[in-house]
């Protein structure tokens, strides 16, 4: 073996361990604490493990001593809101984005900007002003209203990137359908539509994962009677620490399970010509 | 009875004129090449026809029907992109299939006519590849198959052939006219490359500024240029300023400021008009000593001296000068001269072509 190859060869192993470190030990903190019944300075690691809290959050034990309760409402509530949100969205960002990427629309870069100011100001003021509004429409309080504030936020992302992939495909893609005699519509969902998929599918996991993780919005347009995940563990990091890493490991799972998706999905076949 | 008819067509974008009043009959079953430097509207015209772009006025028929106004997915015209465009997530025999699939033909039937299409582009057998897995000139081929699949009532071109390597384009060259002959399709062809247009058309419309500069077979338009643009576009041609000194029918005679008195051919012209006379590399003959002692002051005989001399493999690649004029030509490999040799040439005056200014 040439010195170069061990140098090579070093640098890889180098490499692997800072991601490890950077990925992964923090994962591993969540995981810990996540099972550690009792964990006191100056021990490095827990005198006592187990599964108790993680019983607890999934609804399989109820413990006063604990003190924590089930998340499986509000997980099941953020997944139901996250889907929702997601199937929305898709269905304004598909025709926006299309639009906004193939013809020429009169402001259409002022349009762009709109979508983006919930994201370009602090949102706390928006969000006391929506709160008004919401208070008089009487959706306050409600999933619907948590739905379309997550909405607000995610369909930025929703919406940028459907216009940027539809932007990627070229237009004689489009024109060769056209002269083989296909009508507009049928060209969108056999040419367009299937080229785009990888793009459109990475901006519904953003949208996804955007709802999953909201915050402020739901903070002041859903509390008290709209509890979700994020929710539920910002009231309980603050006393409990074991009971938030549990929950903060369950928000990473959708995620992670989307990018695997997402990966495996642009690593098919047809992405190949595309660009 | 024409297979396509344009009249008077006008596009403008902006201030540009593409197109500028371009009147064009394409005959039945020959192969027409719009021919121009890029910018001179053939591939707006092309456009024009497919029904991507609408044109101000003027109108197109396709056959006795008139088009002008009717979609592109209705006009039944089959069109190769430059770029191919061939759908990535498909197969080579579901890009076929797509249009035949939209007639709603039956299964069997459209199998028969893929597997047809693609033997006449010589892809036998590749059906279940994707366009990524074929080389340029495979994709090209899948494209013109694309085309000629839904038996279309003519076939339109835009550069086929440019994205491909120098080799891989003469070959190709001579394909598509076999394919065209074979399938006896009335063709639009779109190049800027004047010796593909020369190899594989019929008829030859050079275009500039959006205008016909002459409609003509590859020869008449190579050897009988109509103006200055069009003897300049079509290969290599020196022009030499004079004025005409007589007319005899298309005999004419010039003669230069410096003293330069050829003969050519040349119609409309009269005494005294101001004209270029255009003179090809090919129409230079170098003339042995003896030969040029016989004819010391000749027709079209004058002196030279090499001024350049490039050796590019088959010929010689000269750069003369006669009086204060200076023409290049080519001479043979196996008599060179070197630079500052005096020679004797002769202007083949049959080739000499005299265009008014």
């Amino acid at each position: 073996m040439s010195l170069k190859r061990i140098l090579s060869l070093a640098a890889e192993l180098l490499m692997l361990v800072l991601v490890f470190l950077l990925i992964i030990g923090p994962m591993m903190s969540l995981f810990i604490w996540s099972v550690a019944h009792r964990w006191y300075w100056p021990n490095t690691l827990p005198q006592e493990v187990g599964f108790e809290y993680w019983k607890q959050a999934l609804g399989m034990r109820t413990s006063l001593a604990i003190g924590a309760i089930s998340i499986l409402p509000a997980f099941f509530l953020s997944l139901g809101i996250a889907v929702v949100v997601v199937i929305i969205s898709m269905l304004i960002a598909i025709p926006a984005g299309y639009a906004l990427a193939k013809y020429r629309i009169p402001f259409g870069a002022f349009i762009m900007f709109l979508f983006l100011m919930p994201n370009a100001f602090p949102q706390q003021p928006i969000f006391v002003n929506l709160l008004g509004i919401f208070t008089r429409l009487s959706l306050a309080g409600t999933v619907q209203g948590v739905i379309l504030v997550h909405i607000l936020v995610g369909l930025v992302f929703g919406i940028w990137i459907t216009s940027a992939t539809f932007r990627s495909i070229p237009s004689y893609l489009e024109e060769a359908a056209y002269s083989v005699g296909a009508g507009r519509l049928y060209t969108f969902f056999h040419i367009t539509l299937p080229l785009a998929a990888p793009g459109l599918l990475a901006s519904a996991v953003f949208v996804f994962i955007t709802s999953l993780d909201e915050f402020t919005g739901t903070f002041f347009i859903g509390v008290p009677f709209v509890s979700t995940l994020p929710m539920t563990l910002y009231s309980s990091s603050g006393y409990n620490m074991q009971y938030a890493s549990v929950i903060a490991i369950i928000l990473l799972i959708p995620s992670i399970l989307f990018m695997t998706l997402i990966q495996k999905v642009l690593r098919a076949e047809y992405v190949g010509g595309m660009g | 009875m024409p297979a396509l008819r344009l009249e008077r067509i006008v596009k403008k974008y902006g201030k540009v004129m593409a197109v500028d009043g371009l009147s064009l009959e394409v005959r039945d079953g020959e192969l027409l090449t719009l021919l121009g430097p890029s910018g001179c509207g053939k591939t707006t015209v092309l456009r024009c026809v497919s029904g991507f772009v609408r044109p101000d006025s003027g109108e197109i028929y396709l056959g006795e029907r008139k088009i002008t106004e009717i979609a592109p997915q209705k006009r039944g015209i089959g069109l190769v992109f430059q770029n191919y465009a061939l759908w990535p997530h498909m197969t080579v025999f579901r890009n076929l299939a797509f249009g035949l699939e939209i007639k709603n033909l039956s299964k069997n039937d459209i199998y028969q006519r893929v597997e047809h299409a693609l033997s006449l582009v010589q892809l036998e057998g590749l059906g279940e590849r994707f366009p990524r897995q074929l080389s340029g000139g495979q994709q090209q081929r899948v494209a013109l198959a694309r085309a000629l699949v839904l038996e279309p009532d003519i076939l339109l071109l835009d550069e086929p052939l440019s994205n491909l390597d120098a080799l891989l384009r003469e070959q190709m060259r001579f394909e598509i006219g076999q394919i065209h002959k074979q399938a006896g399709i009335t063709t639009i062809y779109v190049t800027h490359d004047q010796t593909e247009a020369m190899v594989i058309s019929d008829r030859i419309a050079v275009l500039e500024k959006g205008r016909i500069m002459q409609l003509g077979s590859p020869s008449e338009v190579y050897s009988k240029p109509a103006n200055k643009f069009v003897a300049g576009f079509m290969g290599t041609t020196n022009f030499i300023y004079c004025r005409v000194t007589t007319v005899a029918g298309d005999d004419v005679a010039v003669a230069t400021d410096d003293g330069l008195t050829l003969r050519g051919r040349g119609l409309g012209l009269h005494k005294d008009q101001e004209a270029d006379v255009a003179i090809r590399p090919e129409s230079i003959t170098f003339l042995a000593p003896s030969e040029a002692r016989a004819h010391p002051q000749g027709t079209n005989i004058y002196e030279a001296e090499v001024i350049r001399a490039s050796y590019v493999g088959e010929l010689i690649d000269y750069q003369l000068k006669i009086k204060n004029h200076l023409i290049r030509a080519r001479g043979d490999v196996r008599a060179c001269h070197g630079v500052g040799d005096r020679i004797q040439i002769r202007l083949d005056h049959n080739q000499l072509a005299v265009l008014p200014r």
